[in-house]
């Protein structure tokens, strides 16, 4: 395997999720990098297989059908570098979120400060709070560790003291920690990552270290009370959880081995990719990536100064889906069903596709529970990321989501719909998106794995993102208005680059679109009406250039927040105009 | 494609490896026979802690107090036993609040677990003791018919089978439970309301087979002291054929329910065992299938949830479902005639 991927050509990419594996293969086309395919095959982290590396193999067999290209030898070993002959590929990355949620315990002193960090940071991953400990937990010691006994944490993340700061305190709430971990069988021991006050990491050492399964260390996430700098700690974290799931789940470790230690946790690489992005491409608006699957809800935003990424096991769309019921209503999630479904039905729905999360929708019916579903999970998981945005970011009301440009979604929920236009519905109405956004599906889920990869040869992730390997749905024009059912709000005009132009009037309540094809720009000039808000201020209007995609430019002018009839029966016949709108059924 | 398999046999050998949860006795021996209530492993467990802040109480440094500590790590102490004792002309004295084991000694403090509990591993099955596991458990051999279910609420018992579920669909009411069954185990189609599980409970039964059961229902049932288990998910579904014949076929049989908590990553799955009388062990079921025809299926999502088929070819490439999806897919010949068309990811292998 080459020392650096510039060195080399092919650059096969593995992602491990909680019911698909996938191989990607990545080659230089004309000159530049391109996606070239992808093989599919079910994950294997589960009985009876218990073994990553068998879904991966059958992943990377799918990929050589498909290209025509040996990639695994006779002892189905991954042949690298490529060879003479045309087979094999030169290097190997791999993203991982298949695996059990990582039940954490979270300590810290201030409940508002480092206990909210070391929240934020835990949400980083594939990880459940269980416990937190902090300087205003009332419970004694003993009680302490009776509940850590009880939890059985896969990690502890340990933050407090600003740096230079308080150091007792931190130490006697490490106590517990320290002595729960005695307690346990030394193979369920949690692994532990300190992330606060640097100057005790001695002390935390002895207290903890040698009763930790390991023992990590990161920079300081709260090195002052106004400072809060948590990516060097996800770094730490990424990497303690491929250990913990190599602890966990056969052939993990194989497979890092295979990558030269490139694995990552899927959300990781893409909030590394989003990170990215905002840097290069970034603009006053923020970028803002969403993937709804099996194993997690993942929002990764990137701001001028800042990155959020969210990892929301809870609003998973497989194992833990019939937990979805704890952070909201069978009514909240039928709310967004263009059939007359029955709670009963709904519930039993939740509970059978968690038991077997890697099935399908195969009827329409069926299809549109799952839609709603995704539609409520997603819109659960943007709200609660809403919580972890930076405060001065560009938005047109406080209360709602911010600007955005573009909005990357993936996932098996996007997957799932059948058109563009059912995806970009589901995006519509469960991110409320505001003003004007480019909105793009990455059908083939490209963007952790060119997240895992930016680390090893930048200029592929860059190659591919413009190479079209991403679906670009179309311009989002929504205009922020609260008015009556059916008044005008906004009047759209584009001007195609051939000097023809189509006309718009916008509705309030309705959704209309203007064609403009994948790869061919305009022009739009908007007029507000009644106040409306697309970014240029109350009522005012403007002139911004537009690009194209499947579904060309797009008006929303259902309102923000959504404004969803509260008849049912209106509201599911509105519901299938806008499904038919954006050319459903 | 690989096919997950969720096994459903007349005769088979069943091999289930038995651990305790943290170690303890093994107290089962190499070929010895056991039934499914045999204890073949225990060990005692503490869930609960004490500290004694001896140094903070005596007003003394962490050293000094360690210093008139009396006890030692493994040390069982009584209630009120004495654990260090103060000096000057009025000693203080520090005693275990409560009986238990101490388990931590250092920096002027004692760690105790108290509260302890026996805690007893059954064997499950019924069966042979064919391997020990140092210090956890055993691994047992049995032969007999093996149903594997969806959801099980974690008790395990034994007794006769006794079908009050005249057809698959049967819905079990608290009304037909009568003294006849008691210490039966009822093969009982679905249940739709607590007060069913409630009378199960009180007569008592041995256990409850059960195709479906209402999500509502499942912390009532959880909460039960016999064994529930769950064949085919959640909701008003009918049991699958497979299941139902060869359960029902096999009426006042001993039947054993281990109805474990099903966990994907291990593999545990709630499950029902009658064994069988045999001249040589049967083979063991696949765990791996790759779909092909001939294979006897089951729906695991809408249309046709939870019937049974049998694949009648696996079509090539994609293939279009009514919900506008495209997926890998096989023609299924359900029992009642029809064919349809279903993605193979929404299929499990039943045998």
């Amino acid at each position: 395997m080459p020392s650096s991927l510039v060195d080399g050509n092919s650059l096969l990419a593995l992602d491990i999720g909680a019911t698909s594996t996938r191989a990607v293969l990545f080659d230089v086309v004309e000159g530049e990098y391109r996606f070239v395919a992808s093989g599919t095959a079910p994950s294997t982290a589960e009985a009876p297989f218990k073994d990553v590396s068998e879904g991966a193999r059958n992943a990377i067999a799918s990929l050589q059908v498909i290209v025509g290209k040996t990639l695994l030898d006779a002892a189905k070993g991954l042949i690298t570098p490529s060879q003479s002959n045309g087979s094999g590929v030169d290097a190997l990355v791999v993203t991982l979120s298949a695996g059990p949620t990582i039940k954490t315990v979270v300590v810290g002193l201030l409940k508002d400060v480092s206990v909210e960090s070391a929240r934020r940071l835990t949400e980083s991953t594939y990880a459940r709070v269980i416990e937190t400990i902090g300087l205003n937990d009332t419970r004694k010691p003993d009680q302490q560790i009776d509940s850590i006994l009880r939890a059985q944490p896969d990690l502890v993340v340990i933050s407090g003291g600003t740096d230079g700061g308080a150091s007792r305190s931190v130490q006697k709430l490490l106590e517990p920690i320290g002595l729960a971990s005695f307690l346990m069988l030394e193979e369920k021991r949690p692994a532990v990552l300190f992330a606060g006050n640097e100057k005790i990491k001695d002390d935390v050492k002895t207290l903890v270290g040698s009763l930790a399964a390991s023992m990590h260390f990161s920079p300081n996430v709260r090195p002052s009370l106004e400072t809060e700098d948590l990516e060097p700690a996800e770094r730490e974290l990424a990497r303690m959880v491929i250990n913990i799931r190599k602890r966990q789940i056969k052939g993990v470790d194989m497979l890092d081995l295979w990558s030269g230690g490139h694995m990552l946790p899927t959300a990781y690489a893409t909030g590394r990719m989003v990170r990215f992005l905002s840097k290069v491409y970034g603009s006053q608006k923020g970028i803002l990536s969403i993937d709804i699957g099996s194993s997690a809800a993942v929002v990764s935003a990137g701001f001028k100064n800042k990155s959020t990424l969210n990892v929301y096991p809870q609003f998973g769309l497989g194992e833990n889906l019939s937990r979805l019921l704890n952070y909201t209503s069978l009514g909240e999630i039928l709310r967004w069903s263009s059939l007359d479904v029955s709670e009963g039905v709904l519930r039993d729905y939740l509970y059978q596709k968690a038991l077997h999360p890697s099935t399908i929708s195969a009827t329409k019916e069926d299809l549109v529970i799952s839609q709603a579903v995704a539609r409520q999970a997603l819109s659960l998981a943007m709200q609660f990321a809403r919580r972890d945005f930076p405060r001065n970011i560009a938005s047109i009301k406080p209360n709602l989501t911010p600007l955005f440009e573009p909005i990357l979604a993936g996932g098996a929920a996007l997957s799932d719909a059948s058109r563009p236009g059912q995806g970009l519905l589901l995006l519509l109405d469960s991110l409320q998106p505001v003003g004007v956004t480019t909105v793009i599906l990455d059908q083939n889920n490209l963007l952790p794995l060119l997240g895992a990869a930016a680390s090893q040869n930048n200029i592929l992730p860059v190659q591919v993102l413009e190479s079209g390997a991403f679906l670009s749905v179309g311009t989002v024009v929504s205009p922020v208005v609260t008015t009556t059912f059916g008044a005008p709000i906004l009047h759209g005009r584009l001007r195609y680059e051939n000097g023809s132009e189509a006309r718009v009037e916008l509705k309030y309540g309705n959704l209309e679109t203007l064609p403009l094809a994948s790869g061919e720009a305009g022009t739009l000039t908007v007029q507000c009406l009644r106040g409306a808000d697309v970014g240029f201020g109350p009522g005012r209007g403007g002139t911004i250039p537009v690009s194209g995609g499947a579904l060309g430019v797009v008006f929303d002018g259902r309102g923000r927040p959504l404004d969803l009839p509260s008849d049912a029966v209106r509201r599911r016949e509105m519901i299938k105009k806008w499904n038919w709108t954006l050319g459903g059924e | 494609m690989q096919a997950p398999v969720n096994h459903i046999v007349g005769l088979t050998s069943i091999v289930r490896e038995r651990l305790l949860p943290v170690s303890g006795t093994v107290l089962a021996r190499l070929n010895q026979k056991v039934s499914p209530n045999d204890v073949i492993a225990e060990t005692n467990w503490a869930r609960e802690h004490i500290i004694i802040d001896v140094a903070r109480t005596l007003r003394l440094s962490p050293a000094a107090a360690d210093r008139i500590i009396k006890c030692k790590v493994d040390d069982r102490l009584a209630a009120n036993a004495e654990i260090a004792v103060g000096r000057g002309l009025f000693p203080r004295t520090i005693r275990a609040p409560r009986e238990g084991r101490v388990v931590v000694v250092g920096g002027g403090q004692v760690l105790m677990e108290v509260g302890e509990t026996k805690v007893e591993l059954r064997a499950g099955i019924p069966g042979t003791i064919v391997e020990l596991v140092a210090n956890r458990g055993a691994v047992i051999q049995t032969a007999g018919a093996l149903v594997q279910g969806v959801w099980g609420n974690g008790r395990i018992d034994s007794g006769l089978l006794v079908n009050i579920a005249e057809k698959p669909d049967g819905v079990l009411t608290a009304g037909r439970l009568d003294v006849s069954l008691r210490g039966s185990i009822l093969l009982a189609g679905m249940v739709k309301d607590a007060e069913t599980l409630q009378a199960a409970g009180d007569l008592p039964v041995r256990g409850l087979i059960l195709s479906g059961l209402y999500p509502s229902l499942m912390q009532t049932a959880r909460e039960m002291r016999y064994p529930i288990m769950v064949t085919d998910g959640f909701g008003p579904l009918p049991m699958n054929s497979a299941a139902y014949k060869l359960l029902s076929t096999n009426i006042k049989r001993e039947v054993t329910i281990n109805a474990e908590v099903y966990d994907r990553y291990s593999g545990a799955r709630p499950e029902a065992i009658i064994p069988l009388p045999i001249s040589t062990d049967p083979p063991a079921p696949r765990e791996v299938e790759t779909f092909a025809p001939g294979l006897q299926v089951r729906m695991r999502r809408p249309p046709a949830l939870g019937m049974i088929g049998v694949i009648t070819a696996v079509k090539p490439g994609l293939t279009q479902l009514p919900s506008g999806l495209r997926a890998a897919s096989a023609e299924v010949r359900l029992e009642s005639g029809d064919s349809i068309v279903a993605p193979l990811v929404n299929l499990e292998v039943v045998g």
